[in-house]
């Protein structure tokens, strides 16, 4: 019988280390809709959705109060909306109305984001995917639980510079859109490269094509466990710093897998995967910049970071892949600057640069994330940043992601407010010296080599 | 519904075990196992019981304690076993 002690650990890591299942994520999905007539189109998208999801709040907070551990959020992915709308959705406006269709369905069922409003351009763009693209930023000022993402590069296909240059304008765009509202398009947006089909967390979350018709994908969290953890192997070596992340990373990722297996049951949904990822959020104890710090950082940002992070990164995929039967999404630890208190403050205090940043994107599971930017960067700046994430992803076989927030009408060191779980944003320095003529060029950069690696 | 974990914590009083017991009784609970400890007057009490045969959903079983919890000044909460064991044991 479980004893005492165990009982009490667990529940401490959810009381006062603030362990959480931080998403229930329900892949849906929508071929099936395709119709060449719009009303069609609209009303199949939605009646599937209510039909499949129509549960997935009620299941998740029961879980949670069966099993005594929040479950944060409970969210919808979907087919990449590019790839469902193609046949009727003509202009980019009809897009916005697909985009207000999924609104409707995010509010209906009373989760908190539905992601995959969504183009796969890698190689190349449909008449579709440009249309997906010019309306981004009409979609994410006129609705409010939807994401967007879309997908410029593959370490298989190479980056199509031309859907770089065109997400630049349309992350530029969106901030100009939302800017009476502390730019909160860009922070539903994000472009990636080497996008998995099975992410569970927002903004990147979509169904891809190799997904069957419906999945229950489930992300953990838990920060704070790991940060307590090592306080308690303070001072210690490396190998016990390793073996500690390790066993809890096990703990809390048998959490998702619990939480997974059941609402897969009683939603009649097959399960798909758990991401292990530490996720922080704007609390105290809830921060991967404080993990980072307890070994042996005096603020995130300082020589040594990185190390810290790859090293954290690679013990948590460790143990957490013992403890689920089938990992998958972007697994790792999140860095996150607007979600996480202690990176904010590294920023402030002139300790934690973009470029260093950029650097830790190499060994984390994501990439440059909740980055507020000046106003006045350009698309062509925007674009460059966007350019040298994909470059590092494509390289490096791994997913990386830019959710960069141009705060219009800020500058270095004022502050964007979000609110809630994606925080509050303190406006970053970027190097302003031009990328125009290079990012402009237009075409594709050619898949890398995958020998004499260096 | 099979075994549940109910942890009682609050500012210890007289009784405390035995509305509890009371209440797990009269829907059928068998109590498998009791730890209760009190430090400086803060009274901590971990139940494992069976409820395999409780006539009672989950989810009123978790409101009736909570409101007997209510009663006495104290906070409980229920829990399904898996979630523990899933954690602890391979």
């Amino acid at each position: 019988m479980i004893s005492k002690l165990e009982i009490n650990e667990t529940n401490q890591m959810i009381g006062r280390e603030k362990l959480d299942v931080r998403t229930i994520t329900m892949g849906i999905s929508l071929l099936d809709c395709i119709d060449s007539d719009k009303d069609r189109l609209l009303k199949n998208v939605y009646e599937k959705i209510m039909r499949l999801a129509g549960n997935l709040v009620k299941t998740g907070d029961d879980i949670a109060n069966e099993f005594g551990i929040p479950v944060v959020n409970k969210r919808i992915s979907i087919t990449p909306a590019a790839l469902i709308g193609g046949p009727a959705l003509k202009t980019p406006e009809d897009f916005v109305d697909l985009a207000r269709t999924l609104d409707l369905a995010a509010r209906d069922t009373g989760v908190n984001f539905i992601g995959g409003y969504s183009a796969v351009v890698s190689k190349g763009m449909t008449e579709a995917d440009k249309n997906l693209i010019l309306s981004i930023p009409e979609a994410m000022a006129v609705t409010e639980n939807v994401c967007a993402s879309v997908n410029v590069g593959s370490t298989k296909t190479g980056i199509d510079m031309d859907a770089v240059f065109q997400m630049g304008q349309a992350v530029k765009r969106t901030a100009e859109r939302t800017a009476d509202r502390d730019c909160i398009g860009c922070a539903k947006l994000v472009v990636l490269c080497n996008a998995p089909d099975d992410n569970p967390f927002m903004a990147g979350a979509f169904h891809g094509v190799t997904e069957g018709d419906a999945v229950i994908n489930v992300g953990v969290s838990g920060p704070g466990v790991v940060k307590t953890a090592l306080q308690e192997v303070h001072g210690q070596d490396f190998e016990v710093l390793c073996e500690t992340v390790k066993r809890t990373a096990f703990k809390v990722t048998r959490v998702g897998q619990l939480v997974a297996h059941e609402a897969a049951k009683r939603l009649n949904v097959p399960f798909g995967i758990v991401d292990l990822s530490l996720a922080p959020t704007p609390a105290v104890g809830d921060s991967v910049a404080e993990i980072l710090e307890e070994m042996g950082l005096e603020s995130v940002g300082a020589p040594g970071t990185t190390l810290a992070l790859a090293l954290l990164n690679d013990q948590v995929k460790k143990g957490g892949v013992m403890a689920s039967s089938y990992v998958g999404g972007l697994s790792g630890a999140f860095i996150p600057v607007s979600e996480d208190h202690g990176m904010i403050e590294a920023v402030e205090k002139g300790l934690l640069t973009i470029e260093k940043l950029e650097a830790m994107t190499c060994v984390c599971s994501v990439g440059l994330d909740m980055i507020a930017i000046p106003g006045d960067a350009s698309e062509d700046t925007i674009a460059g940043i966007i350019a040298d994430e994909a470059a590092i992803g494509m390289i490096n076989q791994k997913t990386t992601a830019v959710r960069v927030i141009p705060a219009i009408g800020k500058k270095v060191g004022e502050h964007l407010h979000f609110g809630g779980l994606l925080g509050d944003a303190p406006v970053m320095a970027v190097n302003m010296a031009s990328c125009r003529e290079f990012v402009r060029r237009g075409g594709r950069v050619p898949a890398p080599i995958h020998s004499f690696k260096n | 519904m099979s075994r549940i974990i109910i942890t009682v914590v609050g500012k210890d009083t007289v009784g405390i075990i035995a509305r509890v017991c009371t209440f797990l009784a009269e829907h059928n609970i068998n109590i498998l196992d009791i730890s209760q400890t009190i430090l400086q007057d803060f009274f901590n009490m971990i139940m494992i019981v069976d409820a395999g045969k409780c006539d009672m959903t989950f989810a009123e079983l978790s409101a009736g304690l909570k409101n007997v919890g209510e009663n006495i000044g104290v906070t409980i909460t229920c829990q399904k076993e898996e979630i523990f064991e899933m954690m602890h044991r391979i």
